[in-house]
Formats: structure tokens, C-alpha cells, sequence
């Protein structure tokens, strides 16, 4: 801050003071052809409301596409699928369940998409790193601590995304060929630490060790309903208290801070959405028994949510994303690190995917090569392009993936629901790709 | 054809004391010659003007004082010290600022967040976004920047006046000596023009040196304190603007050489008007 106090041109103001009424006409004159985004000087929350529609026209529509196509998903499924079961409290757990592997995915799909990279490696990759989880917590063999497990998984995932990363930005081969060649020199490593150990290739999540149910709880566990509640209300609170002072300071400062009624808005939405999940999932969803409480896979999908949103967008890492993404050259002459921030993308990238690995053989009770890592990658992609993120770099947000990942697991449920077979689900989430790609380029050209 | 100017004067004719002395600055790309033997000299509290025709080497010469290339001969004094600038971080430090052509600007990110792109303020690990934006605001408000109506609006949403009204910013923001702008109307209209003008004057009133690289005579005669002029990679004159007008500095660009002006007066010390 001292070099910015010592700006020489704080020294001495008047010699510039005499041109002043020179150019205050020009001033105007140019004020009044520049375009300013309304919402920036919106005040009130009408004012806002109305600058949110303007911007909406000029076709930055941010999350409302993909909201707009969640809720005809579900209108949709709710009116035809066999007694309306598209909405009960069971399946959507079961939605948000089969969704889960879909968001994270997606999450890890975000870092190479905003640099206006890809990586193709995610489906093979991020189940590398649930193999050896997997693996090394079966009491028959290596019977690791569930820890220790998934930190070495994640590791080795996170070392594959390095070498990626390192091949990609000092040799600089296009990401599309390295991580095409990572997907397959990944399935095939699959298949051979699959092959270790007396499972045929089939190590399975079952049985009485604390460490394999640990990962088998990943996707089913379940948070007892009280305990559900207390959390949410905990964080709920916490968020709405630093969401208010933040504003509130802004807004005191004389900064650019939205209106207090809409961050009153943001408040109650997060406090409904937290309550509308807890209270579905407190709901028993068993036939004989009991099943209740939030599933862990949803505090799980949350928490890489709220880390990655953070470090995207609170710190200098993520703005440096941002900032190649939107012109590379221009973050060099910056003094950005280019070749570090884009090798560290890969790296977490690969480490996300190995989380949404893990999920999804807790999905399927243990490991097994019937992966189809394909179809993985594309829906990886699918869904952060669905949700938002744009495929040239530099806009989208975490959140955009999570949301476009519910969007595909909702095709997937509702089509299972409707008795369709599977190659229908290809044909509508194909062209639900096609209509989010189509809005992505029709709002740039807007622009 | 050259007639390269004599010695190196204490002070220059114009503005204060000389903040960036240039001499014998030679580059060359393979075998092609860029800058051959070029003397510069940048006074603190005045606009030059670096013209010269397409290739005369204005850019090789601007980018060797911001340090993206390295001189193979020569030397450069700041503030009456050798220095060796090798990186752009280099001429940061000096106090050395460039506004390139293309302004180097990410069009996704807001005011704020360009202008202290690569430096941003950070507190415990988070970026200060509040500092950020009250020191960005005070800078446009300093340079009178008045027609951004937020600091808070991406980049992409502004004209090409307040796009190059930002990049100035950034580059004064950091307690520079030395702004250097490359081309800095070239895609502007009337009005927008007018306004990185106003914004040149007043970051001389400010007592920054100020060097201007221009094709565009309208602008150079309207800004210049001083005139410098590069013809196929040689100095041919420099000296205060009032020493040339619009045939003669035209000559020296196309020709290295003009008849209209005494062969006298092309010596910077002589030419004090």
C-alpha cells in the first residue's frame, strides 16, 4: 500500500487543476457513449432486478440457463414419469446421489476450462485414484487406514495431472493431445492395479472393516437427521454473518457493494435451499427400515464447492486463472507465472477428478474395470459447459459445474424413471450439450 | 543522411532534469540492423515524442528501455546511473512503466482487478479487494477519469478511450517516473483521443516523464515537448517541438534530413527555443 500512497501524482494536484474545466465537456460527451453494466450503479433492488434483466439481454445470462433448464427437467419428469415419483424424497437423494460423481467431475473439469485449456484424462484418471483407494483399504491384502488410503490415491492423481500439466506448459504440446493420452495410458493403468490381489480385478467394498465402510459411507453414509440440522443451521448462519459484514463494510466504505435487500435475498435463498435439503433428506427413504439424514456425499460435493469457489475467486491463484484465460499475454507482461498456475490447474484438476473417482466406486460398492471413462470425460465437460463455463477460457465459476452436473444426473434419473433405454439418454443429454454450447457462443457474439 | 546529436547534456531543453539517458544503444534481429548507435534522452516533466516511419525501430527502442529486449551495445542511464534493465520487472522497479499498443488488458476481469493485475494486495492469504478498489478509484480520480461510471465493470464492457484511460492508470499507479505509451491513439475516434490527450498533459503537469510513440503528426504537435525522430534505425534529430513543424519533421522521418531546418539546430543543446 505505501508504493500506492506514494503516487507522485498525490504530490501535487494543482498544476493540473487549471485544464479542469478544458475537459469536463469532452467528459460528458464521453460519458454518454460508453456502456455501463446497470447493475454496477443499480442501488435499490428493483433497480437491480431490472439491471439483472438488462444483462440477461445482453447475453450474460450466467447460472439462469442452466436453472431454467433444471426446473424444466424437473416439471418435465415430475408430469410424466410412472406416479410423479420424479420429485419424492427418495429419489431425489437418489438424483443427487447418481449426480454427485457428475458435479465433481465437472468441479475439476472448471480449472482447465477457465485457462481456455481441457483435460481429457478426467474419466480414467479420476477412477485411477479410486482403484488405489480401493485397493489399499482391502483388509485381504494392504488393509490401509481409510486416511491414508485416499491421501495416496489422491497423490497419485495429483502427481499424474503434474506430469500432464508439466508436458502441456514447458513443452507446449496441446492439452487435447496430452490428456488424450493420459486417458488412455490411465486406462490401462486402471486395468493393472485393478488386477492386484486376489479379486480378480473385482476389489469390492464390502464386509466388516472400518476402513472399507469409511469409503463405502462416501456416497451412503448418512448424517443423523439432528445432527443434519444443527450442521446446516451452523452454516447457514456463518455464511449469512460473513455474507452481511462483508456487504455491510462495502457498502459503508463507499465501495461498489450490491443493495442490502439483495443480499438479504442471498441470505434467505441460502437458508431455504439449506433447510428445502435437509428437511427431503430427513424424510425415511427406505421400504423396510430406516433411511434418513443428509447423505455425506452432499456435505462432501459442498465442501470441494466452497474450497474451490474460494480459491478461485479470494485468492491471487485464482484471479491469475482468470487472468490467462481472458489474455495470457497480457498476465506475462504482469509478471504472472504462467507455466505454475497452468500446471497447478492440471494438478487439481486431476486431485478433483480422483475425489469424483472415489465417489463413484462408492456408488457401485467397489471397483471393477467396468468404467467407461468415455463417456466420463464427455460428461465432465458436458456438464461445465451446460452449466455455464465457456469452452474459450476465462468466464465460469465452480458453481456453474455442480449445477450442470445436477442437469445430467436429472436427464439420467428421469430417462432410468421412464423405463427409456440408455441410448435415449445419450440422444437428450447430446442435445442438451448442443443448446448450452449454442447459448455460450450466442451471448459472446453479443458481446 | 544521419545527423546524430552531440554529447550529453546535463539537463534537457525542456522540462527538468533528464530522468533516462540512452546512448549508443545498438539491436540487432539475425542479420537485420534495428537501432544503430541511438541517443535518447527522456526529461522529467515533459512529453517526447518518438516518431518515425513503419520500421524506423520506435518499438525495438521502446522495448529495450521497458525490458523486454535487451540492448547487444550501448547504455542506459537512469537518473544519471548506468542501469541494466533486463526483465519488465526490472523497469518496474526503476519506475518504468509502458502502455503497449494493445494495452495488455484481460477483457473478463474488472478495472480494478487489471490494474493491479500481478500485484494485487493480499491479506492473510486473500486478495484485499477493498483496498484494491479505493486505491484504483483514487488513481482514475487523480487522472480525472471521470467517464468510468464503475471501477467494478469488466473490461470488455468499455470504450476504447477508458480501455486505454485504465492501462494509463495501471501504469502510474505504481509510483512510476516514466510512462511510455506505444501507439496510444491509433484506435481511438475524436473524442477518445481527446481524452488520452488530456490524460498525457496532465501526467507531465504531474511532473512524470513521458515518452509518446505516434504516427499521428495531429497528436504529436498537439502534445510534444520535445521531438525525437528515428529513420531506419538511426537517430536523426531530437529536440524541442517548437524546432520543427509538419513539413520538416515529415522530411526527417521520410529522409532523415531537412532542408527547412538549419543543419545547425538539429543539435539538441543549440536548439533551445
Amino acid at each position: 500500500m505505501a508504493r500506492v500512497d506514494a503516487d507522485p501524482l498525490s504530490a501535487e494536484p494543482s498544476p493540473a487543476e487549471p485544464t479542469a474545466p478544458a475537459d469536463d465537456p469532452t467528459a460528458a460527451v464521453a460519458a454518454a457513449d460508453l456502456v455501463v453494466p446497470p447493475a454496477l450503479v443499480a442501488q435499490t433492488l428493483p433497480e437491480y432486478a431490472r439491471a439483472w434483466g438488462a444483462r440477461v439481454r445482453n447475453g450474460d445470462a450466467g447460472v439462469l440457463p442452466v436453472v431454467v433448464g433444471m426446473v424444466l427437467i424437473a416439471v418435465v419428469f415430475e408430469a410424466i414419469s410412472p406416479s410423479h415419483v420424479f420429485l419424492s424424497a427418495n429419489n431425489i437423494v437418489n438424483l443427487f446421489q447418481q449426480s454427485a460423481v457428475f458435479m465433481v467431475l465437472a468441479m475439476a473439469q472448471c480449472f482447465p476450462l477457465l485457462l481456455g485449456e481441457i483435460d481429457l484424462s478426467v474419466g480414467y484418471v479420476g477412477p485411477l485414484a479410486g482403484i488405489v483407494t480401493v485397493q489399499l483399504v482391502e483388509p485381504a491384502t494392504t488393509n490401509w487406514p481409510w486416511w491414508a488410503a485416499i491421501v495416496v490415491g489422491l497423490a497419485v492423481v495429483g502427481v499424474w495431472g503434474f506430469l500432464q500439466g508439466t508436458l502441456i506448459t514447458r513443452l507446449r504440446i496441446p492439452s487435447f493431445i496430452v490428456t488424450l493420452a493420459g486417458f488412455l495410458i490411465a486406462n490401462g493403468v486402471c486395468l493393472i492395479v485393478l488386477s492386484f490381489g486376489p479379486f480378480s480385478g473385482y476389489p469390492p467394498l464390502a464386509g466388516t472393516s472400518s476402513n472399507v465402510a469409511v469409503i463405502n459411507h462416501l456416497m451412503y453414509g448418512t448424517i443423523d437427521p439432528t445432527i443434519s440440522w444443527i450442521a446446516m443451521v451452523v452454516v447457514v448462519a456463518l455464511l449469512a454473518v460473513v455474507l452481511w459484514l462483508r456487504d455491510a463494510r462495502r457498502r459503508a466504505s463507499g465501495l461498489v457493494a450490491p443493495p442490502r435487500g439483495l443480499t438479504i435475498l442471498k441470505i434467505v435463498f441460502i437458508a431455504i435451499v439449506g433447510v428445502v435439503v435437509v428437511a427431503i433428506c430427513g424424510i425415511n427413504r427406505a421400504h423396510f427400515g430406516t433411511i434418513e439424514g443428509v447423505p455425506w456425499v452432499i456435505p462432501i460435493v459442498l465442501g470441494v464447492l466452497g474450497v474451490w469457489m474460494i480459491l478461485l475467486e479470494r485468492t491471487r491463484f485464482g484471479r491469475y486463472v482468470y487472468a490467462i484465460g481472458g489474455n495470457a499475454e497480457a498476465a506475462r507482461r504482469a509478471g504472472v507465472g504462467l507455466a505454475g498456475v497452468r500446471t497447478w490447474c492440471f494438478v487439481l484438476c486431476s486431485m478433483t477428478a480422483g475425489l469424483a473417482g472415489m465417489l463413484f466406486f462408492s456408488y457401485l460398492g467397489g471397483a471393477s474395470n467396468n468404467i467407461n471413462g468415455g463417456q466420463l470425460t464427455l460428461y465432465a465437460v458436458a456438464a461445465a459447459v451446460i452449466g455455464g463455463t465457456s469452452l474459450f477460457g476465462g468466464r465460469g465459476r465452480v458453481l456453474h459445474g455442480v449445477l450442470g452436473g445436477l442437469v445430467i444426473g436429472g436427464i439420467y434419473n428421469g430417462m432410468f424413471l421412464l423405463g427409456l433405454a440408455v441410448e435415449w439418454e445419450y440422444i437428450v443429454t447430446g442435445l442438451v450439450l448442443i443448446v448450452a454450447v449454442a447459448i455460450d457462443s450466442l451471448s459472446r457474439r453479443v458481446r | 543522411m544521419s545527423t546524430a546529436p552531440q554529447g550529453a547534456p546535463a539537463t534537457a531543453p525542456q522540462g527538468g532534469p533528464t530522468l533516462l539517458t540512452a546512448r549508443g544503444i545498438d539491436k540487432h534481429f539475425g542479420a537485420v540492423q534495428a537501432l544503430y548507435k541511438v541517443d535518447l534522452d527522456l526529461p522529467a516533466g515533459a512529453v517526447t515524442c518518438l516518431c518515425g516511419d513503419n520500421g524506423a525501430g520506435k518499438s525495438v527502442m521502446t522495448r529495450c528501455i521497458s525490458g523486454i529486449h535487451a540492448p547487444d551495445h550501448g547504455e542506459i542511464c537512469w537518473m544519471g546511473e548506468p542501469v541494466s534493465i533486463r526483465t519488465p520487472r526490472d523497469a518496474s522497479h526503476l519506475g518504468i512503466e509502458t502502455v503497449f499498443q494493445d494495452l495488455a488488458l484481460a477483457d473478463n476481469l474488472d478495472i480494478v482487478q487489471n490494474m493491479f493485475l500481478g500485484r494485487e494486495i493480499v491479506r492473510r492469504g486473500f486478495l484485499d479487494e477493498d483496498s484494491m478498489e479505493r486505491a484504483a478509484s483514487k488513481t482514475l480520480a487523480e487522472l480525472r477519469v471521470t467517464s468510468v461510471r464503475s471501477i467494478r465493470q469488466p473490461v470488455a464492457s468499455l470504450s476504447g478511450g477508458q480501455r486505454q484511460s485504465v492501462a494509463v492508470a495501471k501504469a502510474v499507479m505504481w509510483n512510476s517516473k516514466l510512462v511510455i505509451l506505444d501507439e496510444p491513439t491509433a484506435a481511438l475516434g475524436v473524442v477518445q483521443t481527446r481524452q488520452v490527450l488530456d490524460l498525457v498533459l496532465r501526467m507531465r503537469d504531474n511532473g512524470l516523464a513521458v515518452m509518446v510513440i505516434s504516427h499521428n503528426l495531429n497528436d504529436v504537435f498537439e502534445v510534444a515537448d520535445r521531438i525525437a525522430v528515428l529513420q531506419l534505425g538511426r537517430m536523426v534529430v531530437q529536440g524541442p517541438a517548437s524546432d520543427f513543424d509538419r513539413q520538416s519533421l515529415v522530411d526527417y522521418m521520410t529522409t532523415g534530413t531537412s532542408s527547412r531546418r538549419p543543419a545547425g539546430s538539429s543539435d539538441p543543446d543549440g536548439a533551445v527555443s
